[in-house]
């Protein structure tokens, strides 16, 4: 059952060809067998098992809570679920046990699934490979020696190696979607405020998101009904009503109007490859009915370093309470000074030093103006350049990477050039709007998603398109083999 | 404001007033946590407090309305849109490595106060004013924290607090605390604070400079911090005035400085000196969205202001004819104001004057000895009236029902029964007081003689043994004249 899809499993447990137990003991074996891959940071067998069980009794007396009760799912280790270690892949939240429960995990619960780990990341989320956790890297199933993309690898690598079906990552500049196309899997960012972030551990507030990977839209569309809605405990939540993305799932594309950015005309700083794919699924996207205009972004090539500086700035301010004074990891000192710069020194890997000391500058008297105020200011125009787009077609097409999965060191000297992976993904997080990564085909034998961008709270959209492409396609079916 | 007498070596003073106020409020301005004084410490926390990884704030609708009534009582503009910032630092007692404030865009500019000072009364104006969380507190003392090494409590972090940032317009120590009281009476009375200052709910930072009379320019100011009593903040301010001037005479220079202010020696030192100006790295909170206020729930707010000291005090004058004087102390606080009017409502209006005498003579004293507020005692305003009533009726004399008090204080109770219980009726039976008179006037013949020789002194004692024998109990007027007339008629 390893690449069934989550509803797949959930329709056999309805019709009693498996139980959850079966299926948490089938995801924690497989987990096992996977260990080389390193997508899990922690796995929780014995909550697991109670969990489904209690799954199996609700299904016996005929209360299933939904479709996805009894079905295994992961969680990214930066999002909190009571009684479970939260540790972001950081040295410094080393044996913190989180007291509360997240809203993620609280709805995931809801509707029954089953958390059977947390899953590997860039530490704190930042950066675009899975390289940067005090963990050691999670591996592309695709080609071991690889990256899965980041920062949520695990959860990317969990979903395509068939550990589970679907597994709950953040997004913060393209983290969600990156690793479902460097892997072969569908990863959706929804609308900011459309998931609550409460239980989210923050990396940057106002460019955070949760959102689902799964191997089909499908999947995606159940996760987030399962998760999505309003949240009084975050106050940049949404209150709109959730519909029933399933429902949308039409298979129909007819009429559409899909927007293609000269920024991605022109390819630059493209693998031609890469572009060669998504062309095939924008055709095969008008075969069945879509049509095509061009869309200008003008404010779009400065999107990444509008992005670098307020993501950093708020980084800084973010992670200021990892300070050894309440939780978490604390350096022996003589005095307080002391005590905080050993503490963050050693709890912290270099990735993220670079950003807090990038995000400090940022925001620095004198700086503020130049910086963090400007950028808002473009982070004000692109957000305009998208209305406008929006406003003569319905989505916005691009590569979600700009290349294939790239080997593990390659880029870790360079953060400059690892910063421009994600070059299509952050525009999405700039200015909130909803985007999906789907796969659309293999260059050099690695898989290449296309990413689709809609108005914001139009993820019905995003499905429909992304799961009429999966009925022509069957690139999500192609699956690689476990490394030995 | 009016110019008040000059500082030692004839410079001007300038002070301005930072003030931190606790909004009175079940639960804190970020989290459901209950705030509460005097809980065993890390009590009252809630994962927000604590600043767990993930967690997010939301904003308190209860503080909002409260710091909003503040602003409105001090004639302050309410901006519609106001913006929640970041004050980033490292401290063990501030949980996050920020404190949520206000910054660019706070909730309201540009009111003022109005002090009574020296020459009458003045308005001191106020910059502005913004809503911000409260920090922990850092034990450093190892006899409370038991063992060597510092101690947080994070019961107080989160607290709402208002900030109340006010201009550079008090010119003595003296305004200075005039500015305070007024300031905590508005508070108090808009019901916005307890501003309890031994609670740490009123706090205070002042910021003081000296310069030439008529100069244009500013001095160099310090600051004075975290002064906890008005009596604390002008011997402060004092001992800084006399420590500037001391400096401008020799002709040195003032440098920019944190002060503490140690109250045995009377003086003030440097705890720090500012050479560069702290960079908090302020920047808009992205967990909170912009506060936006409707100015129809502003003036909803503005509606349902209670009436205010200083117009409580006009009105009182007006409508009752009190003095100034009574006025003011019956508005002291607004308890007291609503005792007062519900012992005249009981009472009548024609026996306001009446009223406010007992008040401001034996019922402040009553409670003056106790410490109490009148909130704090079980006297009925009704039964206040009824003591009246007794006392103008004859029935008890004034003596006797200010005796009454403490007892009607402590246990409450109908006033005309404890009279009957305690046989404290006025003995008017002019019988039994001639013959205590006679008898008076037989046992000191030789002072009964000097009032026959027209000495009044004399009349005073013999009216005091007549009263003895009653215990308190003759009308005093009713003795004097049955004297009187024996002492002429024999």
């Amino acid at each position: 059952m390893a690449f069934e899809t989550a509803l797949e499993l959930g329709a056999a447990l309805d019709a009693g060809r498996a139980s959850a137990v079966e299926l948490a003991d089938a995801a924690l074996a497989r987990a096992e067998a996977a260990r080389a891959l390193g997508a899990f940071v922690h796995l929780q067998p014995e909550r697991a098992r109670e969990e489904a069980r209690r799954a199996d009794a609700r299904r016996a007396r005929g209360a299933r809570r939904s479709r996805l009760d009894g079905v295994p799912v992961a969680i990214k280790d930066l999002l909190v679920q009571e009684g479970e270690p939260c540790g972001c892949a950081s040295r410094i939240l080393e044996g913190f046990v989180a007291p509360y429960q997240g809203t993620q995990a609280a709805r995931l619960s809801a509707a029954g699934a089953v958390i059977v780990g947390r899953t590997n990341m860039d530490e704190f989320a930042m950066g675009s490979s899975t390289e940067n956790s005090a963990r050691g890297p999670t591996r592309n199933p695709w080609d071991p020696e690889r990256v899965p993309g980041g920062s949520s690898g695990g959860s990317a690598v969990a979903v395509a190696a068939g550990i589970v079906p679907a597994a709950l990552g953040s997004d913060t500049g393209g983290s969600i979607r990156q690793p479902a196309s460097l892997c072969g899997v569908v990863g959706l960012k929804p609308t900011y405020g459309r998931v609550s972030r409460y239980g989210l551990v923050a990396f940057a507030s106002s460019l955070d998101h949760v959102g689902p990977l799964a191997r089909t839209a499908a999947d995606c569309a159940v996760l987030l009904e399962a998760i999505a809605g309003h949240d009084p405990a975050d106050s940049t939540s949404l209150p709109e009503p959730v519909p029933r993305y399933t429902d949308a799932l039409s298979g129909d594309v007819s009429g559409l109007v899909i927007g293609l950015p000269r920024q991605f005309s022109d390819g630059a700083g493209a693998d031609p490859e890469v572009l060669a794919r998504v062309r095939d699924a924008v055709a095969e996207l008008e075969r069945a009915g879509a049509k095509t205009r061009p869309v200008e972004l003008p404010h779009a090539p400065h999107a990444i370093a509008t992005y670098y500086l307020i993501a950093t700035a708020e980084a800084s301010s973010n992670l200021a309470r990892y300070d050894g004074v309440r939780y978490g990891r604390r350096a022996p000192a003589a005095s307080l000074g002391e005590m905080y710069r050993r503490t963050r020194s050693e709890g912290f890997g270099p990735e993220v030093k670079r950003r807090i000391l990038l995000g400090t500058y940022v925001l620095s008297a004198g700086y503020y103006d130049a910086y963090y105020r400007k950028a808002q200011k473009v982070r004000t125009l692109l957000r305009r350049d998208f209305e406008a787009a929006l406003a003569g077609c319905d989505l916005i097409v691009s590569p979600t990477s700009p290349e294939v999965a790239f080997r593990i060191g390659e880029k870790t000297t360079d953060p400059l050039r690892m910063y421009l992976s994600d070059i299509y993904t952050v525009s999405a997080n700039l200015t909130g709007l909803p985007a999906i990564s789907v796969p659309c085909g293999f260059a050099h034998g690695l898989p290449v998603g296309f990413q689709l961008m809609s108005r914001a709270l139009d993820e019905a959209t995003l499905l429909r398109v992304a799961d009429a492409y999966q009925r022509r396609s069957d690139w999500h079916e192609r699956h690689p083999e476990l490394p030995r | 404001m009016s110019a008040a007498a000059p500082a030692p070596g004839g410079y001007e003073v300038v002070i301005g007033l930072e003030v931190h106020v606790h909004l009175r409020t079940a639960s804190k301005l970020f989290s459901p946590a209950p705030v509460r004084y005097g809980d065993e410490p890390n009590h009252d926390v809630h994962p927000v407090d604590l600043g767990l990884p993930g967690v997010l704030p939301v904003l308190n609708r209860k503080a909002v309305e409260l710091a909003v009534r503040a602003a409105l009582a001090t004639h302050c503009s309410v901006h519609p849109r106001s913006i929640f910032a970041r004050k980033n630092y490292f401290y063990p007692d501030l949980p996050k490595g920020y404190q949520i404030s206000q910054y660019e865009e706070p909730l309201a500019t540009g009111g003022w106060v109005e002090v009574e000072v020296e020459a009458g009364s003045a308005r001191v104006g106020l910059t502005r004013i913004h809503i911000e969380e409260d920090a922990g507190k850092s034990i450093h003392d190892a006899a409370i924290a038991g063992h060597e090494g510092s101690h947080v409590d994070l019961n107080r972090a989160g607290v709402p607090l208002l900030e109340i940032v006010s201009e550079p317009d008090l010119r003595s120590p003296e305004q200075a605390g005039a500015y305070l009281r007024t300031l905590r009476q508005i508070l108090r009375y808009a019901g916005v604070s307890d501003a309890d200052l031994e609670k740490g709910q009123f706090r205070c930072d002042a910021n003081v400079s000296l310069r030439r009379p008529g100069a244009a320019q500013l001095g160099t100011r310090t600051e004075l911090k975290n002064l906890n009593s008005f009596r604390f903040v002008e011997e402060a301010l004092r001992a800084e005035i006399k420590r500037q001037a001391a400096i401008l005479d020799a002709g040195g220079a003032v440098q920019q400085a944190t002060m503490h202010y140690d109250a045995a020696r009377g003086a003030t030192r440097v705890m720090r000196l500012k050479e560069n100006a702290d960079d908090y790295r302020y920047f808009p909170d992205p967990d909170l969205v912009p506060l936006e206020l409707e100015p129809e729930s502003i003036e909803a707010i503005r509606r349902e202001l209670p009436e205010l000291p200083e117009a409580k005090r006009m009105r009182f004058q007006g409508e009752y004819g009190l003095s100034p004087y009574t006025a003011r102390i019956l508005a002291e606080s607004r308890e007291l104001a609503d005792f007062f009017e519900a012992v005249v409502r009981a009472i009548g209006a024609d026996r306001a004057k009446t009223a406010a005498n007992w008040i401001q003579r034996d019922v402040l004293q009553a409670l003056g000895a106790g410490g109490r507020e009148i909130g704090q005692t079980r006297l009925a305003p009704e039964a206040l009236a009824a003591l009246i009533r007794l006392v103008e009726a004859g029935r008890v004399t004034a003596g006797s029902a200010r005796a009454l008090l403490p007892e009607l204080m402590e246990r409450g109770g109908d006033p005309e029964r404890l009279v009957g219980e305690r046989g404290l009726e006025a003995v008017s039976d002019a019988g039994q007081l001639e013959h205590a008179a006679d008898e008076v006037i037989a046992a000191h013949p030789d002072v009964a003689a000097q009032v026959r020789a027209g000495e009044p002194k004399g009349l005073h004692f013999l009216i005091g043994q007549v009263m003895k024998r009653t215990q308190g109990k003759a009308d005093p007027k009713l003795v004097r004249e049955i004297l009187s007339r024996r002492l002429r008629g024999a």
